[in-house]
């Protein structure tokens, strides 16, 4: 397969996460969503890399992974903690940043 | 059909198959063992694109270490709050459209683009390769990143903390 295929893949992969951010009303299922985005990201790095035989986008890739992790689990750490102060998880009931 | 063509269009399947499943299951801790199925798929894919390091750091990292913590971030809260958390979508229409559109836009593009078919051959190692390159040229990002982990570790500690 050329990288077209991989590049549309990961199109798809995108496309589908963003449905789930715009869609979700739960803190949790738009992290979920933003997962799926950094996956289609991934898929695009490591598929550029390997046909242009460029070790170095998957050197980047190898950095995103944790990154992304990371990330996650602060987002997780956050949403504990304002589910303690609010007591939901909606985001739309989120709106203490409000003036 | 050759074994490279079977093995992208399983995983293809595969993985389009388990994100939408993500995006559309009403069960939130279902939504989540979609995502690891998915996230298994995306290693799938690093494999059947020769980097066999990232699928098993992949599979570490995300199916292991993401699917952890998220489930455990949904135990603890459908804990305290007592209840099963659902999850309601709204605005299913709205979202549809934008991100059709977005991969409308995306795939025009890449349809006009001069894309190389044919993989070049790698000589070396990828795996090897690929931790020289990390220890030699790129070693202060990488040292950067331990500091990153560290620190992004002692925040989720902070936030988490119990009650006192």
């Amino acid at each position: 397969m050329g990288l077209n295929a991989y590049l549309t893949l990961a199109a798809v992969l995108f496309a589908i996460g963003f449905f789930g951010v715009m869609t979700r009303r739960n803190t949790v299922g738009i992290l979920l969503g933003i997962e799926l985005m950094l996956n289609a990201v991934n898929i695009n790095l490591v598929a550029f890399a390997r046909f242009n035989a460029d070790i170095v986008g998957m050197i980047f890739t190898s950095f995103t992974i944790p990154i992304t992790v990371a990330e996650v689990a602060l987002g997780l750490a956050i949403v504990i903690l304002i589910f303690r102060m609010k007591r939901t998880v909606v985001a739309d009931h989120l709106d203490i940043l409000k003036g | 059909m050759t074994l490279d063509v079977a093995a992208f269009w399983g995983l293809a399947v595969l993985l389009i198959g388990s994100a939408l499943s993500v995006v559309l299951t009403k069960n939130l801790f279902h939504s989540v063992l979609w995502l690891a199925l998915s996230l298994t798929a995306t290693a799938g894919v690093f494999l059947a694109l020769d980097a066999e390091f990232l699928a098993a750091v992949q599979l570490l990292l995300y199916a292991g270490g993401v699917v952890t913590i998220v489930v455990f971030a949904i135990v603890t809260t459908e804990r305290l709050i007592g209840s099963r958390m659902s999850q309601v979508s709204r605005h299913l229409v709205i979202g549809a459209i934008l991100s059709g559109a977005l991969l409308f836009a995306v795939l025009r593009i890449l349809r006009g683009a001069a894309l190389p078919v044919e993989r070049p051959v790698i000589a070396v190692d990828v795996t090897r390769a690929l931790g020289h390159v990390l220890m030699t040229e790129f070693v202060l990002p990488f040292e950067l990143l331990a500091v990153l982990l560290l620190v992004g570790l002692l925040g989720a500690l902070y936030f988490a903390r119990p009650e006192a």
